[in-house]
Formats: C-alpha cells, sequence, structure tokens
C-alpha cells in the first residue's frame, strides 16, 4: 500500500538467527538508511532463512525490490512470513514485473582507440562531402534564382537583413571602435618613443579597413546570426517543419537558405563599412588625447595612406565571410536529428565551424593578395 | 487520509489576457478514483491540469491537493507536494539528452538519499512496471517508438511512488493495441499501488474502461460529472452532441454489452 502519511519512520531490519524481521515504512524514503547500509548486511542476510513482515508499517514498490533483494541475498529460497494480503500481492507484482523484462543487455565494450580514430575520421569525412554537397545544391538554386529572381522572397529578405545587419549595428559599433582604440593606443606607445607620432594614421587606417574591421564583423556575426540560423533550421527539422515544407513542394533551399545567405551578403559588407569609419573614429580619439594628432590632420592624411584598392580588398573579404556564415549556420541546422541536445551541440559545432572558416579563409586570402599585386 | 478528497478545486478562473477559460469551476477527486477530464478543444482541460499540477497558478478560487492550498503555496511545501504526484506529459517530455534509465533516476535523485546503484535498481523496476523491457534502459528517447515513449514517460512518472497520477492524453497518438496496453497499465497500477489518477483524453475506449467517473468541462465550468454509464445519458447539449457521434456510441454499445 501507498504511505499512509508521509511519517518519519524508517525501514530496520533485524536479522534473528535465520529470521528477518522487518520492521517500520519500507517506503522509497523510509530505506534510505537501510539501502546505504546494505553492502554491511550482504553477508549477515546469507543465512536468512524467512522474511518476517507482520510489523511492516507501509510498504511501496522501492521496499518490495529491497525485499526482494534480500530474498535473493539470501540465496533465493526463503519463506515469506505476517505479510498482509495487500504487501504480499506488491511483492508478486514486482517479482512478476522483474522477471517480465528480462536481463538487462551486457554492458558494451569501451571503443579502442584505432575504431575511435576510425569512426572520428569518417565522420569528419562524411561532415565533409556532406557540406560539399550543400554547397552544390545551394549554388544551384542559387543560379535558378538568379534565373527568375521574383521568386525570391522579399519580405523575407528585407527581414533578414534588418536582423542580420541593422539591429548587429550597435554591438558592431561599439567593439570595433574599442578595437581601434586598443590599437591605436598600443602602437602609439611605441611610435611616440620615436617620434613618428604622425604614423599612427598609417597603423590604425590600414590595419583596420585590411583586416580587423572584416575580420572582427565577420566573427560577431558568425557568433550573432550564423548560431541563430542553426538554431532555427534545427528547430524546424525537430518539429517536422522541413519535412512538411518538402511535402508542400517548398524547397527548403528556396525559403529557408537562399534569403539568409543573400541577406547576408548585403549586411556583412555594410556592416564592415560601418565598422571601418567606427574603427577608425577609435583609432582618431586615441591620436589626438595620446599623441596630439587632432583629427584634422589625422582626416587630411588618410587619402594618402588609405588607397581605395585598400578599401576594397578589406571589404571585398565581406561577401565570402557571409556565404561561409550563412552556409554553415544553415547546414548544421539540418544535421539536427533528434531533440534538444542535437540543436543545441550543432549550434556549437556552427559557431565554431564558421569562425575556423573565416580565419582561414582570410589567411588565405591575405597571403594571395600579395601575389595577385593587391598589396 | 479518507474524507479528504485528493484533489479539490473550487471556483478557479484561469485568464489569458482577457479570454476566461473557466468561471467558477468546482471538481472533487476521492483517493483511488480514475477521473478523466473531457470537453471540447479549447474547453481548458489542459490548463487546469497544469493549474492543479502548480504549473500555471489561477487567477481566481483555490485548488487543494492532498488538502493543502496551492495557490499561495511556498517552496518547501510546493516541493514536498510534488514527491506525491507523477505527471505524464502529452509528448512524453523525456530528457533527450539522457537515456530512459537515467530519465527515471532523474527524480529519485533528486528527492531521495539513495545509493547509485540502488537509484539504478529502483528505476530499473519502474521500467518493468511501465512495461519497458530491460533492453530498453540504454535507448534515447529519440531512438523509441510513440508507445514506448509513453511507457517511458510513465515509468518516471512511477518514479517516487506518487499517490496521484495525472496523465495528459495519455492514448493519444497511439496505435490501438499500444492504447490498449496502456489502459490497462493503468488499471493494473491503479488496483496494485492503489493510485489515483487524473487524465485528459479523448479516447472514448479508455472512457469506457478505464474511469470511475468522467468531469466534462463546458461553458467554463464542470457541466457534468458522473460515471460514463450515466454522463452518456445526461440531457445537456454539450454532452449530448460530444457523446452522439457514430463512433462514441459504437464505443457505447461495446462497452454496454460488456
Amino acid at each position: 500500500m501507498p504511505h499512509d502519511q508521509p511519517t518519519k519512520l524508517t525501514a530496520l531490519l533485524r536479522v534473528d538467527g535465520p529470521v528477518a524481521r522487518c520492521d517500520g515504512n519500507w517506503t522509497l524514503h523510509g530505506i534510505e538508511g537501510l539501502a546505504r547500509g546494505w553492502a554491511a548486511q550482504r553477508s549477515v542476510a546469507a543465512q536468512v532463512r524467512a522474511i518476517d513482515g507482520s510489523a511492516i508499517h507501509a510498504l511501496d514498490t522501492a521496499g518490495a525490490l529491497l525485499l526482494l533483494q534480500l530474498e535473493s541475498a539470501a540465496g533465493g529460497r526463503v519463506d515469506w512470513e505476517g505479510f498482509a494480503p495487500e504487501d504480499a500481492a506488491l511483492v508478486e507484482l514486482v517479482r512478476e514485473r522483474r522477471a517480465a523484462a528480462g536481463e538487462p543487455p551486457p554492458p558494451t565494450p569501451p571503443e579502442g582507440a584505432l575504431a575511435r580514430l576510425g569512426r572520428l575520421a569518417l565522420e569528419r569525412f562524411e561532415e565533409m562531402t556532406g557540406f560539399l554537397a550543400f554547397l552544390g545544391e545551394a549554388a544551384m538554386a542559387m543560379l535558378r534564382l538568379l534565373a527568375n529572381p521574383r521568386r525570391l522572397r522579399g519580405r523575407a529578405l528585407l527581414k533578414g537583413i534588418e536582423e542580420a545587419g541593422a539591429n548587429a549595428m550597435p554591438i558592431v559599433g561599439l567593439l570595433t571602435f574599442l578595437i581601434g582604440v586598443v590599437t591605436a593606443y598600443q602602437g602609439g606607445q611605441l611610435l611616440k618613443t620615436y617620434g613618428a607620432n604622425i604614423f599612427i594614421v598609417d597603423m590604425v587606417a590600414l590595419t583596420m579597413v585590411r583586416e580587423m574591421a572584416p575580420l572582427i564583423v565577420a566573427i560577431i556575426v558568425a557568433g550573432r546570426t550564423g548560431s541563430a540560423y542553426t538554431a532555427q533550421i534545427g528547430t524546424m527539422q525537430v518539429t517536422e517543419e522541413i519535412d512538411a515544407l518538402r511535402t508542400i513542394g517548398i524547397q527548403p533551399m528556396e525559403l529557408l537558405v537562399l534569403p539568409k545567405v543573400v541577406a547576408l551578403l548585403v549586411a556583412l559588407p555594410l556592416l564592415t563599412l560601418f565598422a571601418d569609419v567606427l574603427s577608425v573614429m577609435g583609432g582618431m580619439l586615441v591620436a589626438r588625447t595620446l599623441l596630439d594628432i587632432g583629427f584634422v590632420d589625422f582626416v587630411e592624411r588618410i587619402p594618402a595612406v588609405l588607397s581605395w584598392r585598400s578599401l576594397l580588398v578589406g571589404v571585398g573579404k565581406a561577401p565570402i565571410f557571409a556565404v561561409i556564415i550563412a552556409l554553415v549556420g544553415c547546414y548544421q541546422g539540418f544535421q539536427v536529428r533528434g531533440g534538444a541536445d542535437s540543436v543545441g551541440r550543432q549550434t556549437t559545432v556552427s559557431v565554431v565551424q564558421s569562425i575556423f572558416l573565416v580565419i582561414i579563409v582570410d589567411a588565405i586570402l591575405v597571403i594571395n593578395f600579395g601575389s595577385w599585386g593587391l598589396r | 487520509m479518507s474524507g479528504v478528497p485528493v484533489v479539490e478545486v473550487r471556483g478557479v478562473a484561469p485568464r489569458f489576457g482577457s479570454l476566461v477559460l473557466h468561471e467558477a469551476l468546482d471538481l472533487e477527486i476521492e483517493t483511488g478514483e480514475v477521473v478523466a477530464l473531457v470537453g471540447g478543444s479549447g474547453s481548458g482541460k489542459t490548463t487546469l491540469l497544469r493549474e492543479i499540477i502548480m504549473l500555471h497558478r489561477p487567477s481566481a478560487g483555490a485548488i487543494h491537493l492532498f488538502g493543502e492550498d496551492v495557490v499561495g503555496i511556498g517552496e518547501a511545501a510546493a516541493q514536498r507536494l510534488r514527491r506525491r504526484f507523477g505527471v505524464l506529459f502529452q509528448m512524453g517530455a523525456l530528457f533527450s539528452s539522457l537515456s530512459v534509465l537515467e530519465n527515471v533516476i532523474v527524480p529519485l535523485r533528486e528527492h531521495t538519499d539513495l545509493p547509485p546503484r540502488q537509484l539504478a535498481e529502483i528505476a530499473a523496476l519502474k521500467m518493468a512496471l511501465a512495461g519497458l523491457p530491460a533492453n530498453a534502459a540504454d535507448k534515447l528517447p529519440r531512438q523509441l517508438s510513440g508507445g514506448m515513449i509513453k511507457r517511458a514517460s510513465m515509468a518516471r512518472a512511477l518514479a517516487l511512488d506518487p499517490e496521484l497520477l495525472f496523465l495528459d492524453e495519455p492514448t493519444a497518438g497511439l496505435d490501438p493495441i499500444s492504447a490498449g496496453a496502456l489502459d490497462e497499465l493503468v488499471l493494473q497500477l491503479r488496483e496494485s499501488l492503489g493510485l489515483t489518477v487524473v487524465m485528459v483524453t479523448h479516447d472514448l475506449d479508455s472512457l469506457w474502461r478505464t474511469t470511475d467517473r468522467v468531469a466534462f468541462l463546458g461553458e467554463r465550468r464542470v457541466v457534468g460529472f458522473a460515471p460514463m454509464g450515466e454522463l452518456v445519458r445526461d440531457p445537456h447539449p454539450l454532452i449530448r452532441d460530444y457523446f452522439d457521434s457514430p463512433r462514441a456510441r459504437a464505443a457505447a454499445s461495446a462497452y454496454r454489452k460488456t
């Protein structure tokens, strides 16, 4: 029977020669003490030939389980004495159900190091081919879209640009401004010792516009927007919305992926320009307070050090990063299998991979720009 | 505990914005009863259930569980009450990152101070009680069929040996065989463990087979609360419409014969 009142009576077991006398509340909470001391009781239990339940105050399934464990510790053959009919019935029910469930399967042996290496390599390879297939599919969809641009969903696109671009401006502005400040401050100390204060303009403008601004913006957007893409598509995958789209005849690629790619293609270069301005302003502030270079002097020198080509090299990286972030984010969303934990895992993978790829691609581009004469 | 109803609802009126779902809804459920809440879609069955299990606070009225008022209850008292009832959610609500066995262990570990081995033993027993084979223990929820998910969720609901079990559409989405087995399970558990069961269901077979009384929700209150055999003869238009479909009549005649 279930406990009448959650009284504080605990389960007691007294082994009296061959008879084990049970007393008190043999319930989930009553047996806590007894179950903790179980190992010590085991040797004593071996000599038990009968279990006396006449003093049991309340019994539930957890208590019945403990009684059956006592029975098997005693070697399996004991007499059950003095149990109330409903308690005896409960013990029988538990015994019957445990028997019906069968033995738990043996634990699988742990994976060997070589097997693990092979499995990981195979998984990476499959992920890579999967992403390449996805890239190809996206490119085909993009070509179809270019042939028939009216198929692009305009409202979704504008909403995407607002979300990924306009709404990211405060955080992008603040962070790149601060990075401009830090860079100018670090470099300025050094330049000051050589009396080469004015070269702060060269340093800040070139580092920021060519390299730092595109990279920082891409990393922020990967964390902010790429993760959102994965979570959105992943959740739709879990709730079978993606399958519903397919059966209705809407390509998920067209509805979910392309607007995101195009939105980032628009938003990321604009954000990068915005970051260029803010980061140089950060540098200007330091130049005036630390190096006595006025705003006017600073701005007048910019055209001399910053060519149009440099600006385009910086901003030109943004569309490439945009495609990486959008495609990795969407691809990882489609990789979600199962439930909530998978959404979380793929979102993490999405952010890590897109930042990783952005930095790798940036390094490749910087090295090649040199050989292409885009210094 | 005889005399005090396990669940007592008095004048409850939840509100979503300006939408009032119930006004002055009363309900009393006795120890050992199997009671179903039925009513048309949107009649607030699930909302009422959520209010009783302290997930949603009613904006007016009182709800008593085991004689204790749950509307203004403190956290410690609420925690004590939560040990005494189990809930089977409609979609199972199994924790997707944990195996079935670990899912059943979660409430046990939270509320008891037992050694890990014994926790696993008890959890395995609950799985057996819910009719799951032992080899399901290490499976993840996404590897289970619909019927297995309900059973695993039932095992978790039974983890703390509750006196009261809440089932939200236990047979929805199950094939007739699994649904019948689940009905059987509810009856067995009530028989052997003396559980009180409160369920929300649309399943006419379950209503006839498992329930002692059925509360019909409509017009923002309980319009009828009686055993199925009496409820289907209730002249109230809402109840008549509900039980006057060909399916309902077929189920009724099938169970009247037996």
